[in-house]
């Protein structure tokens, strides 16, 4: 019989093991898959402390602060995961101030019973993520939940960054005369995300854009100090975005149709379910509000950067005390963006 | 109501069913309701079921009566 | 996207529009109803309103099959899923609908009713057989569009010997709507809704034909133009309607012969006459009992019938006493005559059926066109 070494101890079963209620009991298995998983995995000075806290020392400048749960199901989608949603989602939220995002803090809510094997896939793609933005992930917590308490997983994501001096961004800044540039085609996120309901089943080769934009909004901020807003148009999408714009600028706005970029096959996906893609959700893209006189710039500077070759001027901001969002239709009409009512749902009338 | 739209049949598969494409987004569904249905035919399609096959010529046809509207404006 | 993309060119559309403008007589108004839901939303969402001239007006009608779905039918959808533990199964349209109690399908799903959102009716099917312990109803609703696939899986389920499937019926037909409209003393004997001619349905007639019209033009001397879906159809049809009533002729014309004949789809009527038979009288919210307008399953199938199999009884739901749907469905007012448009009731807060629906009249205006009830100072589109 072979000897076994004194000080063995038996790995985390990533292949076949799952969540069990130890693992957020905060004894040794907890404190194990904490070890191999998420240190390991995000592998930082931080986290190989092994504290409950981080230490950082305060950057100068005006600080800002975001965070963001992720609910989304199902957990793989083609493009990406909840783990790098996560991380991009909340890098983003802080970059919509003009930030630069600093550190990141994850915690999850796991169910008793979720395949280690997706878990360890979940936090390696988040900790990739970070990687590749430059954002480590420096404190977080870990719960684990009875079965039929949770979907598999829940990640909550708060990240903080500091602003340069001179940008005031804001969703109340838009002035009559702005213009309004999106980053690129709307709807690829909801389209790839719903082709993988059961019941919709549709073949696209549509990815999520999911993606952390604070690189771009870097060049932007750096060409365009006089920006006015920036948000990223999740759920509700591009509609839902402007309305809130309009509504907390207490101004209307103007756009065209057919400046608007969107792929044919979200179209096409958007005619099948009877859904209309400025609704659709977007987890790479985001919504600018400038000076009349900065917008060209501001577009060349967007085009120019890879998250960005799609970027077009689609409309401007109105007087209008009502604050209603218009749109020139493609076809000669002219309608309102409406809020959206509820959850968008495919239709068959 | 109903919402249908157009689509081209690209596969045809057993038990009457068949794959449409839109802008390259595919989707199967039953053509249980359409005869004679060959692959690059369009038919409409409702609820996942082919309605009627969309005929070409008169659809170039109504195109035709467009433009003849709306250009025998003498603009 | 081919035969979607070329009928919605804005030139086109332009040119149309010119067209319809110098053609309409300016010395009468043309009162033109487009009975299907599809065509509300598009003329909403196209703005085509906005391309046509002012003597030439839109009027709503009832073609919405979940506006005119009584609150009773919705409350009995509920029972199957909250009484008889069934699996429900709906198409999304109907979910957010409130119904009786302050509840909804929506609603009851979030307490705990095991409601589900289909695509289709095969998708219903599907769940039959993976749950065959478990009772499955199929919520199905829809104008003649929708009726033969239902007619399809029916069936299926009979082919496959299920037993633990059924199916709800509320499939109404277009031909009873229009004449009831026809009917209604404010357009036949008041004359008080000037109601001129119709654009016809567009998918409803890939499955019935132009045939059926026939009927409306020779009683009611009113011309019937079927258009396509696309705005452009919608407009062509406009304008061939706006040529045949100053011409005096009343006609079934086709706009969407690219889809429609006479005759229609003879194996989807086969199969809906072979499955379904007409109920008496069935009520439409907004319009009361209509006669001959609606589909219940034949014998040869009751075993598929939830109504059936279930003992469901109906009992009506009155509408909000402030609510105008009915005269709205009918095209006698308009959603801005209602008091409580857009005030009590919204989409988020529906009172009655024209709000509940995205193709509903009331729906479809608040959504895309109450910007217009206000005066906004216009504005110049500056960037290019």
């Amino acid at each position: 019989m072979s000897a076994v070494r004194k000080d063995y101890i038996r790995p985390v079963d990533f292949k076949h093991g799952r969540v069990d209620m130890t693992h957020g009991g905060g004894g040794r298995a907890m404190a194990q898959l904490i070890e191999e998983l998420f240190a390991q995995a995000f592998a930082n000075e931080w986290l190989a402390q092994g504290n409950d806290n981080a230490l950082f020392a305060p950057p100068a400048g005006r600080m800002v602060i975001a965070t963001d749960s992720h609910v989304v199901s199902p957990l793989f989608f083609p493009g990406g995961d909840i783990g790098c949603l996560s991380v991009h989602g909340t890098i983003n939220d802080v970059a919509m101030a003009g930030a630069r995002p600093l550190y990141l803090a994850a915690s999850f809510i796991l169910e008793e019973g979720f395949p280690l094997g997706d878990l360890r896939r979940i936090v390696e793609s988040m900790a990739a993520a970070s990687r590749d933005a430059g954002v480590p992930v420096i404190t977080g917590d870990t719960k684990v939940v009875e079965q039929g308490k949770g979907d598999g997983v829940f990640i909550t994501t708060t990240g903080v960054g500091v602003v340069p001096p001179g940008l005031h961004i804001s969703g109340d800044r838009a002035q009559p005369g702005d213009a309004i540039l999106v980053s690129g085609t709307i709807g690829d996120h909801g389209v790839a995300i719903m082709s993988l309901r059961e019941n919709l089943s549709f073949e696209t080769t549509i990815e999520s854009d999911t993606a952390a934009l604070h690189g771009l909004i870097a060049a932007m901020v750096a060409a365009v100090p006089a920006i006015r807003c920036l948000r990223d148009p999740t759920r509700g999408g591009l509609g839902t975005t402007l309305n809130e714009f309009a509504r907390q600028s207490g101004a209307g706005m103007l756009i065209r149709e057919s400046a608007i970029p969107v792929r044919p096959q979200v179209n096409a996906a958007c005619e099948f379910l009877g859904l209309d893609p400025l609704y659709v959700a977007n987890e790479g893209k985001l919504i600018a509000i400038c000076p009349r006189e900065d917008a060209e710039h501001l577009l060349a500077v967007m085009r120019a950067h890879p998250l960005g070759t799609d970027a077009a001027i689609i409309g401007e901001v109105i007087e209008d005390p009502h604050r209603f969002v218009q749109m020139d239709t493609a076809f000669g009409g002219r309608r309102i963006v409406d809020w959206l009512t509820g959850e968008q749902l495919p239709r068959i009338c | 109501m109903c919402l249908a739209i157009p689509a081209r049949v690209v596969e045809l598969l057993p038990d009457s069913l068949g794959t449409i494409e839109l802008s390259g987004v595919r989707k199967r569904i039953s053509l249980e309701l359409v005869d004679g249905i060959a692959v690059g035919d369009y038919v409409i399609v409702h609820v996942g079921y082919a309605l009627q096959k969309l005929v070409p010529h008169e659809a170039e046809r109504t195109l035709a009566l467009f433009a003849q509207a709306s250009g025998a404006e003498a603009e | 996207m081919k035969y979607i993309d070329e009928f919605r060119d804005g030139d086109l559309a332009r040119g149309i529009a010119a067209r319809i403008g110098a053609e309409a007589r300016t010395d009468r108004s043309y009162h033109l109803m487009e009975f299907c839901g599809g065509h509300t939303h598009a003329i909403s969402r196209y703005g085509i309103k906005d391309l046509l001239p002012p003597n030439v007006q839109m009027i709503h009608g009832p073609g919405c099959p979940v506006c005119v779905l009584p609150i009773g039918r919705i409350d009995n959808a509920i029972e199957l899923a909250t009484e008889h533990a069934a699996i429900v199964c709906t198409y999304a349209d109907t979910i957010r609908v409130p119904a009786s109690g302050g509840l909804s399908l929506m609603k009851a799903k979030a307490r705990g009713a095991d409601i589900r959102m289909i695509y289709s009716a095969a998708d219903a099917l599907k769940i039959a057989q993976d749950n065959p312990q478990r009772e499955v109803v199929f919520f199905a609703i829809g104008f003649e569009t929708t009726t033969p696939p239902t007619a399809i899986v029916i069936r299926q389920a009979q082919a496959l010997g299920l037993t633990n499937f059924s199916v709800f019926c509320n499939h109404v037909l277009t031909p009873a709507a229009i004449t009831h409209i026809l009917e209604s003393p404010e357009v036949r004997e008041l004359g008080t809704v000037p109601l001129d001619g119709f654009i016809g349905p567009a998918h409803v007639s890939t499955v019935i034909g132009s045939q059926p019209y026939e009927y409306f033009v020779e009683e009611y001397q009113r011309p019937v133009v079927i258009a396509g879906f696309e705005p452009l159809d919608v407009m062509q049809a406009i304008l061939m309607l706006v040529r045949q009533l100053n011409d005096g002729r009343a006609e079934v014309e086709n706009e969407f012969t690219r889809a429609v004949t006479r005759e229609g789809n003879q194996k989807a009527k086969s199969l809906v006459a072979e499955v379904f038979e007409l109920r008496p009288s069935f009520e439409w919210r907004g319009l009361g009992e209509v006669p001959y307008s609606a589909l219940r399953i034949k014998e040869a199938y009751a075993s598929f019938d939830a109504e059936r199999r279930f003992g469901i009884v109906y009992r009506p739901v009155a509408d909000n006493k402030a609510c105008e749907c009915g005269a709205i469905l009918r095209g006698v007012k308009k959603p801005t005559d209602c008091k409580v448009f857009g005030t009590v009731c919204t989409p988020e807060n529906p009172i009655g059926s024209c709000m509940v629906s995205s193709e509903g009249a009331c729906a479809a205006h608040y959504t895309y066109g109450r910007f217009k009830d206000v005066a906004i100072k216009a504005a110049e589109a500056v960037v290019e």
